[in-house]
């Protein structure tokens, strides 16, 4: 059991005003492992990521992300996480290798560094031809897989991913799930917020939330079979159904 | 350190590539330094006046041939009624109406007392007691002419004689004084709009989370924001005294290395505000409106267009926040008089804590974490 | 279609900060141009150089000093002293005194008074040399020996519309034609702009709206936004600066209307040709803004401009609006005076209208 937990959450709260966007969340990640946060839209996904990767405060808990407290040492957290927004976040008007240049160099990459991952992201996708063109001018579903490239370039132990699968075809959808697997492969641990329900089954285990509080975590399969389901979308229906009766 | 240097290339780049940066840069400034500095005056020529002549005498031609031997007048029209006149005054096609009434020629040659009248259009304050004084003065001097050949005394001397002097600006050229302040209003225009809306604009697109999630610190960000813009205002400033020397005959009197040294700690504090407006502000639209509310404001006060010790005492207090009015002061200073830096030493230094004031302010209110 | 107008309202007022802006900035200028800006003569800095310090040089000094035009910065002691009181900056006129000043004036009947100004601003120059020549001269009459010339031709000046010279009267019209402008053109180009950069334009243009629904929802508040603002202008200045209003108040709102509409159709032909907020934003400040501040007669009087620049003002709509408002408002004058300016902010609108039309259908196509 690796004690060293990619994240640990002890009592997340995260209110506006009246309004609980986090109630008490308790749960944690380890390292390499895929983890998904499902819910609806509105449910505090989104919120409580964004506390995570240290764009926002929480209201109280204790929050330790790649072994770091988040308020008390937000800067080495985020030398050790990688992300990925859910509106698209690369430079329109860079070309691909510059988009990787300007981030590989804010986190730290030397040159020659640089130089080889955007190399190997590029093969990778086999976009390799593709380095000088700009951003703009690169079909949607390519763009999502680049964003994703540029959140791992410098190998971060946990790289957080905020609905990235958003408004792309089934095809591509799969194809980037294709890439999550390979980062886990590197032992990067992958924290990933999604409302397709089908994408809950490539995660390891799975946390649920329902009007920001957790309502189930688990891996699917036990979720699936403690809720007599057949897929996590029934899951998910049950639980949403619980909450009304 | 090396974070700052990838900030700046990604920023050049972005701003070289952006295709509406470059006419921003070159074309525009020439263009409004063109425009701006012929139509930027005060001065009167061309008063247009309608003479309503009643008398038709030869003194009454004579004033009028006074006022069509002025190069400020440009007789319009020969009426023959008031009514007439004031047509044309209501219809803005003149400023200003003679009316020399009948029996004119009779009362300057027997009773030594004879009038005139002399409407203006006044809607322009200011302008219309000017072309008063004018006109006054001219109908003055021919009463004068005429009082010596009337009575055949001798020229009648002015007993104080008044010799004046144009320092600095012989021709008394509109253009010259303009033109530094014009300069001035660009530099600005760069400095303060174009920086808040480019951060601004990662706010809209959202880009800035994906930087605001990085290790990078506030400080390198925006040097990264601010330094592309300060670099391109110096350049711009430098462009435009080229055009000022070559196009307007107008050279720096003073030192420009000095000149140089005000307008960077000048770029500092405009650099600030636009970073203020940027943080609290989310949209470019925002940032454009309220940038443009202060500016406008700034350039009213900042005795660009209008003499800055003609405001009451209140506005003038205001002043002390209006960083325009320090640069176009100490510009002007330089560029037309030579003044060195003992001159200005006390509105320099206030320009240096201004600076501190609003950077501080700016890098205080970023927030990476919200 | 409601609906969408609705939501763009809300879009706007729900934005305290541009709401701040756009009811404090007429507030805010128009205050500054009734209450402070001037280019009138005030406080001017002065400063002495009496090389006789005797009863006239001094009598003569008390009284420039009186006129309320000049504040006494320094009493100079030398000539070598002039360049450096001018290179401090906050000294306009020297006025030099020669030596002997009475005694000259008493034997020889002349004595000489230099008036030496810092002529880098040459239009306060010129003022503070007229008005201090007419205080000198005024001074000489009062205490010339030969006594008044013989013949005094006394001129009955009338100021008409503006008897007090008001310096607000020459501006409101301007501020009230930038300020239209800014919402209706600068503002609406940009919101429209931002559609097109934010790609929810052709999300818009799918849906069952016809185009001119899209842009007119787009439209409407700031049409609105435009008039109250008109409104908020026309009524400080009536009340706090008793500017009046001595045409048809209804003539002048429906030539408002028609500006504002002419202006959107400005605002909306630029959005037509921007493909970013940036474009539009800087494409209006200077193919429109600047333009209408400098080359309407808003601040300067177009008449001294040289000729090529009155040609380039007579295409500036504000130009034509500002000649009606003026004639309207201080000169009380029926739309016979102003039909051909009417005209042709009717024309520029129409045109506007169609190049906008092409444009959006070139696009779609």
């Amino acid at each position: 059991m690796d004690q060293i937990q990619a994240i640990e959450v002890h009592n997340l709260v995260k209110k506006f005003g009246n309004f609980v966007a986090n109630d008490n969340l308790n749960f944690s990640v380890g390292q390499g492992e895929i983890f998904g946060f499902l819910g609806a839209n509105g449910a505090g996904k989104t919120t409580a990521m964004k506390i995570l990767c240290g764009l926002s405060k929480p209201t109280s808990g204790k929050i330790r992300v790649a072994g770091y407290d988040v308020t008390r040492q937000p800067d080495k957290v985020k030398k050790n996480i990688g992300y990925m927004s859910q509106r698209f976040s690369l430079y329109n008007d860079l070309t691909v290798k510059e988009n990787f240049r300007f981030f590989g160099g804010i986190y730290g990459l030397s040159s020659s560094e640089i130089k080889n991952r955007t190399v190997q992201l590029l093969d990778r996708l086999g976009l390799g031809n593709d380095s000088g063109k700009l951003l703009s001018s690169i079909p949607a579903g390519w763009k999502q897989k680049l964003a994703f490239s540029v959140a791992i370039m410098h190998q971060p132990r946990i790289v957080f991913l905020d609905e990235p699968t958003g408004g792309v075809d089934p095809i591509t959808r799969r194809q980037f799930w294709d890439l999550i697997y390979e980062a886990a492969a590197e032992g990067i641990t992958v924290f990933v917020t999604t409302h397709y329900m089908d994408e809950a089954e490539y995660c390891q285990r799975v946390c649920i939330m329902v009007d920001g509080r957790i309502d189930a975590l688990d891996t699917p399969g036990n979720l699936k079979t403690n809720h007599h389901a057949a897929n996590m979308h029934e899951v998910f229906l049950k639980l949403a159904r619980k909450k009304s009766t | 350190m090396t974070r700052i240097l990838y900030i700046l290339q990604k920023e050049f780049i972005q701003v070289l590539r952006d295709k509406s940066m470059l006419p921003m840069i070159l074309f525009i400034p020439v263009l409004q330094l063109l425009i701006l500095s012929y139509t930027a005056t005060f001065e009167i020529r061309n008063i247009r006046l309608v003479v309503c002549d009643l008398d038709h005498s030869s003194e009454s031609r004579e004033l009028a041939g006074k006022f069509k031997g002025s190069s400020f007048y440009n007789i319009v029209n020969y009426v023959q009624s008031y009514d007439e006149g004031a047509e044309w005054l209501k219809k803005g096609t003149a400023e200003q109406l003679l009316v020399i009434e009948p029996g004119f020629a009779k009362n300057i040659i027997h009773t030594g007392d004879a009038s005139v009248l002399l409407t203006t259009d006044a809607i322009n304050g200011s302008a219309a007691s000017l072309m008063n004084a004018y006109g006054t003065s001219i109908i003055n001097q021919f009463g004068r002419e005429m009082a010596v050949t009337a009575t055949g005394s001798a020229q009648l001397r002015e007993a104080l004689r008044i010799e004046p002097q144009f320092w600095y600006n012989p021709e008394l050229d509109y253009k010259t004084y303009m033109v530094p302040g014009i300069l001035v209003l660009l530099v600005t225009i760069i400095g303060m709009f174009l920086s808040a809306m480019n951060v601004v604009r990662e706010k809209e697109t959202g880009t800035i989370e994906q930087i605001n999630v990085t290790p990078i610190r506030k400080y390198q960000f925006m040097t990264g924001k601010l330094l592309p813009f300060w670099i391109i205002a110096l350049f711009e400033l430098a462009f435009g005294l080229l055009i000022a020397r070559v196009v307007f005959g107008i050279a720096v009197a003073g030192s420009i290395p000095l000149l140089f040294a005000v307008a960077s700690v000048y770029l500092l504090v405009v650099l600030g505000f636009g970073l203020l407006v940027s943080t609290i502000t989310d949209t470019m639209q925002q940032a454009m409106f309220i940038s443009w509310f202060f500016m406008v404001i700034f350039i009213l006060m900042s005795g660009l267009f209008t003499p800055v010790e003609s405001m009451p005492d209140w506005a003038q207090w205001v002043n002390k926040a209006n960083p325009l009015a320090y640069f176009i002061k100490i510009n002007r200073m330089i560029m037309l008089k030579g003044s060195g830096f003992s001159d200005f030493s006390g509105l320099f230094f206030g320009l240096v804590f201004y600076a501190m004031l609003t950077l501080s302010l700016a890098v205080f209110r970023y927030r990476k974490t919200s | 279609m409601k609906g969408f107008i609705y939501k763009e309202f809300l879009h706007i007022f729900r934005d305290p900060r541009t709401m701040l802006i756009l009811f404090g900035m007429p507030i805010v200028q128009v205050l500054l141009f009734g209450f402070a800006i001037t280019n009138e003569i005030n406080n001017a800095g002065i400063a002495i150089l009496d090389e006789s310090k005797d009863e006239m040089s001094i009598a003569l000094t008390d009284k420039l000093l009186a006129s309320g035009y000049f504040t006494l910065k320094e009493n100079l002691r030398s000539r070598d002293e002039i360049e450096a009181v001018f290179r401090k900056g906050n000294t306009s006129l020297v006025v030099v005194f020669e030596p002997q000043f009475s005694s000259r004036f008493i034997r020889e009947g002349q004595a000489a008074v230099q008036l030496i100004a810092d002529a880098s601003d040459p239009n306060t120059a010129h003022l503070l040399s007229v008005f201090a020549s007419g205080i000198i001269r005024d001074f000489s009459g009062d205490i010339s020996i030969i006594n008044k010339p013989p013949l005094t031709i006394r001129i009955q000046t009338n100021m008409l519309y503006n008897p007090e010279l008001k310096g607000v009267f020459m501006f409101v019209p301007g501020t009230i034609t930038v300020l239209l402008m800014l919402i209706s053109a600068m503002m609406t180009s940009i919101s429209i702009a931002k559609e097109k950069e934010m790609g929810t334009m052709e999300v818009l243009l799918v849906s069952p709206l016809k185009t001119w629904q899209i842009v007119s929802g787009k439209v409407v508040p700031y049409i609105l936004l435009s008039f109250i603002n008109a409104l908020i202008i026309l009524l400080l200045a009536y009340t706090v600066f008793a500017m009046p209003l001595r045409g048809s108040l209804l003539l002048l709102l429906a030539e408002s209307i028609l500006f504002i509409v002419m202006a959107l159709t400005m605002g909306i032909f630029i959005s037509t040709i921007s493909n970013t907020q940036q474009q539009a934003m800087l494409l209006s400040m200077f193919a429109l803004m600047l333009p209408t501040i400098l080359l309407s007669g808003f601040i300067f009087p177009v008449e001294n401009m040289p000729d090529a620049l009155q040609y380039l003002s007579h295409v500036m709509p504000s130009k034509w609006f500002i000649v009606i408002i003026k004639q309207i408002m201080l000169k009380g004058l029926g739309i016979t005076y102003f039909w051909k300016e009417t005209l042709i902010l009717a024309l520029m609108t129409a045109f506007f209208l169609i190049m906008s039309i092409r444009k959006f259908n070139v696009r779609l196509s």
